[in-house]
């Protein structure tokens, strides 16, 4: 028989949770929270994934974590520990960013919020609460301001999808035409005032997300709202695995998969939102190193051409069946109604059109190389 | 839902019908329930061996793989290719939703398997409710 585990860790839950049962959602343990996976009542993920594409769903995404830096060299400090770069941020604006080791891998990725002339966000993952906010107050300590952990201050919510911005209108006295993407405002929301609303999300949509009060009332109160309000525009409630489906299409990278503490920068193909020319910041030096020499793997699109789904840690092959790499993410994509895969290989396999195979239960499965990302939203007419 | 009373059952959650020497093979409706969208189905071809008890196949939802478990041994005599092209029927109607056909190693086998009420009881167990 097993030995007894000593300690059990406990398993969190957002102020949310009994919103989710009560709604009858499938529940699954994620980075240690107890989180919907899907909502029968919705239709389950592939209803829930096109719903976000074509209209607008919810997500409970609380369990994400939120660090504060705030006082006259919060900018310096931001600087230092990420690799996009902030000083360009205006006071409401927003951007994807990176939290880098010295080797120029990944802490984790995070969107950095300007939320005042000195006083920025940093939403962090899940999984990578407690390791981000050792690393970021470790990192931080020669600079003059505050590093706060406010995780649990917030039940954050996404409004995803095109009708996102109606359906938050009809519930927010701000003017939401005029946030862009990437931006933030304030606003009532819900009669609750001073609410924080980004325009940002995991979707490759369109949409929203609000920071409520974390009390249960208040949460709950606000969820029946959105939902109440959503109704016209067939809002459903959605689960961690439309949200996965949905950043998968879009190429957004998830912590562990494509990016990870031992993948760099050029490797993941985030270099658009890595700024050499700052003259300084953590992981520099070795993306400098790095640069110059040849990458071992890039990350890459595939689609199934063959019958059947990569799935993450799925070896990829070549054509004659030796293992080149390997799969970060894949799945069945529910609005392009393909089997895609997002994939480490060596750069001579990374061509557009390349043909590679993936190990399927031991067989080599046909697979090609494609762009990506594999989804793009339209753009407005 | 009920479960028919001419199938019998898998604690792996397939159901088979049998009917002299052969047998058809699905999954339950608590199996697609469970699994949620059903998305690809790898089923063997005709004239494959089955071994009670060992996987002979896979189902797969967006979110997850699941092989599919035996209930009696035999030889593929027919395969279901509809779901090759429309998996989610099996969430419509599992248990109209046949996967394989099989001819019977020894039909014997299959009355050892759970009736629909024990299934019941099983999923009820198992659910947690």
């Amino acid at each position: 028989m097993p030995a007894v585990e000593a300690t059990t860790p406990t398993i969190r839950k957002t102020a949310l949770n009994a919103v989710h049962r009560q709604m009858g959602a499938k529940m699954v343990e994620f980075n240690g929270w107890d989180m919907p996976v899907e909502y029968p009542c919705a239709g389950g993920i592939i209803a829930e994934h096109n719903a976000v594409r074509n209209g607008v769903g919810i997500f409970d995404v609380s369990h994400m974590g939120d660090i504060r830096l705030q006082g006259p060299q919060a900018l310096a400090a931001v600087q230092h520990i990420s690799m996009n770069d902030a000083s360009r941020l205006a006071v409401g604006q927003a951007q994807y960013s990176a939290l880098l080791y010295p080797q120029g891998t990944f802490v984790d990725d995070v969107i950095v919020h300007r939320l005042g002339e000195d006083d920025y966000l940093l939403v962090i993952n899940a999984g990578t609460r407690e390791k981000d906010f050792n690393w970021v107050r470790d990192n931080t300590r020669q600079f003059n301001c505050k590093v706060e952990n406010l995780s649990d201050d917030f039940t954050q919510i996404a409004i995803q999808g095109p009708k996102g911005v109606n359906l938050l209108q009809k519930l927010t006295d701000a003017d939401l035409g005029v946030v862009k993407f990437y931006w933030v405002t304030r606003g009532t929301v819900c009669g609750l005032r001073n609410i924080l609303i980004a325009r940002t999300g995991y979707t490759a949509e369109d949409g929203f997300e609000i920071y409520v009060p974390t009390d249960e009332a208040t949460s709950a109160m606000v969820w029946n709202k959105v939902l109440e309000a959503g109704k016209e525009f067939g809002v459903v409630p959605c689960g961690l695995g439309a949200r996965n489906t949905l950043r998968l299409e879009g190429k957004l990278p998830l912590y562990g998969h494509e990016i990870s503490d031992t993948i760099n920068v050029w490797e993941a193909g985030l270099d658009r939102f890595c700024k050499m020319e700052k003259p300084e910041f953590v992981g520099r030096d070795a993306l400098l190193k790095a640069k110059s020499q040849a990458l071992k793997r890039t990350l890459v699109g595939l689609e199934m051409v063959e019958r059947g789904i990569a799935r993450d840690g799925y070896k990829v092959l070549d054509d004659g069946g030796q293992e080149i790499g390997y799969v970060t993410s894949g799945s069945f994509a529910p609005f392009l109604k393909k089997n895609i895969a997002l994939a480490y290989v060596p750069p001579q396999f990374s061509n557009l059109g390349s043909n590679v195979k993936v190990e399927i239960r031991g067989q080599g499965v046909k697979a090609q190389v494609v762009p990506t990302p594999f989804y793009k939203r339209p753009k407005k007419q | 839902m009920t479960y028919p009373t001419d199938f019998k059952y898998t604690k792996e959650h397939e159901w088979i019908k049998a009917s002299g020497n052969t047998a058809t093979i699905g999954i339950t409706h608590y199996a697609q329930e469970s699994l949620g969208d059903i998305v690809f189905v790898d089923l063997p071809k005709p004239g494959a061996e089955m071994t009670a008890g060992k996987t002979f196949g896979s189902v797969e939802s967006v979110k997850a793989v699941s092989d599919l478990y035996a209930p009696a041994s035999g030889t593929v005599t027919e395969v279901n290719g509809e779901l090759a092209t429309a998996p989610e029927k099996v969430n419509k109607d599992a248990h109209g939703s046949w996967m394989v056909k099989i001819a019977l190693k020894n039909p014997g086998e299959v009355n050892s398997l759970l009736s629909a009420a024990d299934y019941e009881k099983f999923v009820a167990e198992e659910g947690g409710h």
